[in-house]
């Protein structure tokens, strides 16, 4: 769909994925950081951080469930399928944009349009996210919960001492991509637009 | 210098120029009360039926000499606590409804005994449910047999034996059904089970203290005496396991210990078992991490700067 230099670029499935996955995680990181500071120095009472942490993470896993499902049975899979040509090249030329080229009054190097949602250093992020880090966290996460299915040994440490440190370090590196995430879609054409997009669903080109 | 300790000098003056470094405890086949209460089958001499007889020991009075010449009081002799009538036998029946001395009769408001703080265990102590039973059924000796007792918290390197030893007072009547009933009034709770919610119970039980979880802690104190009812002992995980917790505050602040253990015993004990609360989790990688994050943050601010600027 298509008008006035609009784009339908996120139809309902993925707005609502999209919301219950940011409320999901901005939930998680706070109270994953308030659990990581230990009991005493946590801003978020213990017992309270942890039954959040958990409802959350159930949430997150089950939008989860809805993104997988998006992108196999609708064609929104398709703007995550990366193109050999120009593996490297292509993020590398966004990157330097961003650096350097939008300060200069360039243009964008890749313009959305119909056919191209995300730009390749996106899209690169976005399959890392969604498609490694996102799952490895919910996998550990649900060891955590169940913490029967976990090794019990791993070299002398404990696994389940190993998971925690590895479950960490992964919501660790979504709540920094959530961070850049947030900065760079205030690059619009106006710092609100791309958010009253994800709302509406209408993409201004 | 108090009449008790001058006594007590004259005790050591005198039973060291006869015994020397010796032990009171050496010899038992010719001690007047070990020749009896170390051995499981007594002899003595029948007067009425005019024979020797031999009988068994109740082996709630066997004494084992070995605790003996460790323990806290191995520099007594029996006879300078328990009366010197005993060394008749029958001995007189009127002798065991005498009172016995109890730690503070002999220790308390002592400044000699002062880095022990008896009075404040005491206070402690009558807090506790142990005191609450009531009718005096529990005295310092119910859990410190004076015959016995080391101090192994303050004297011991491994924190594996202080455990150890520790646990070992507690089960001496919360694993005995005799023990436990004969205070208590009813059977006792089977510890296991009813430690059953408690993750890895067995590797709690080797490497914590019951204390740990069942008193309350006070930081002057070495081991707090406030045992508390099973209702208010510490059931949450996070409670030890986490950055400022009870753990640091009681058995293993000990900083002392801590430098003592050459091998980094009570480190690999901190850090090896499922931490997975807290923020010791790993330093290094925290470390790591909020590199990370500073890096982010100082490249977003860098680059919104440059666009403000820029516009």
């Amino acid at each position: 769909m298509e008008k006035n230099n609009k784009i339908y670029f996120y139809p309902v499935w993925l707005r609502i994925w999209h919301g219950l996955n940011a409320i999901g995680i901005i939930a998680l990181s706070i109270t994953g950081y308030s659990m990581q500071s230990g009991v005493e120095s946590s801003f978020i009472e213990f017992s309270t951080a942890v039954s959040v942490h958990n409802v959350a993470g159930v949430l997150v896993t089950l939008s989860y469930l809805l993104y997988l499902a998006g992108n196999l049975f609708t064609n929104n899979g398709k703007f995550y399928i990366v193109k050999p040509k120009g593996f490297l090249k292509r993020p590398m030329k966004q990157a330097r944009y961003y650096i350097y080229g939008m300060f200069k009054g360039e243009k964008a190097p890749y313009p959305l349009s119909k056919n191209r949602k995300f730009n390749p250093l996106q899209k690169y992020t976005y399959i890392m996210v969604m498609y490694i880090v996102l799952p490895l966290t919910i996998f550990t996460g649900i060891a955590l919960l169940f913490p029967e299915l976990i090794i019990e040994e791993v070299y002398n440490l404990s696994g389940i001492f190993l998971t925690a440190v590895f479950h960490t370090a992964l919501g660790f590196f979504i709540a920094i991509f959530l961070i850049i995430h947030l900065y760079i879609a205030s690059i619009g054409k106006s710092p609100a637009e791309n958010f009253k997009s994800i709302v509406s669903g209408w993409h201004h080109v | 210098m108090s009449t008790r300790l001058i006594f007590i000098i004259i005790i050591f003056f005198t039973t060291s120029l006869g015994l020397g470094a010796q032990s009171f405890y050496d010899d038992a086949k010719n001690h007047s009360c070990l020749k009896c209460h170390s051995f499981n089958v007594i002899t003595f001499h029948n007067e009425v039926m005019g024979k020797d007889q031999k009988k068994l020991m109740n082996p709630y009075l066997i004494m084992d000499t070995l605790d003996l010449k460790t323990g806290v009081h191995q520099n007594f002799d029996c006879m300078d606590c328990h009366s010197y009538e005993y060394e008749t036998y029958p001995h007189p029946a009127n002798l065991k409804l005498e009172p016995m001395p109890s730690c503070l009769d002999c220790h308390g408001y002592d400044p000699t005994y002062a880095t022990y703080q008896f009075e404040k265990i005491d206070e402690e102590f009558q807090k506790s449910v142990h005191a609450k039973i009531g009718d005096e059924i529990f005295s310092c000796e119910s859990c410190h047999d004076q015959h016995t007792y080391r101090p192994t918290a303050r004297n011991s390197e491994r924190i594996m034996e202080i455990v150890e030893y520790s646990n070992g007072i507690c089960l001496s009547c919360h694993d005995d059904m005799n023990r436990y009933e004969s205070v208590a009034g009813h059977e006792n709770p089977k510890i296991v089970q009813v430690h059953s919610w408690l993750p890895n119970q067995d590797l709690h039980f080797r490497n914590t203290r019951c204390i740990e979880c069942h008193t309350t802690v006070v930081d002057s104190l070495m081991v707090s005496h406030n045992i508390l009812p099973k209702t208010e002992a510490v059931r949450s995980c996070a409670k030890c396991h986490s950055g400022n917790s009870l753990l640091q505050a009681s058995l293993y602040k000990y900083e002392n210990l801590q430098a003592r253990s050459a091998n980094g015993a009570l480190k690999t004990m901190l850090t090896n078992q499922s931490y997975v609360i807290g923020t010791n989790q790993s330093p290094v990688l925290k470390r790591i991490l909020l590199i990370v994050f500073l890096m982010a943050v100082a490249g977003i601010i860098v680059h919104a700067t440059f666009r403000i600027l820029k516009k």
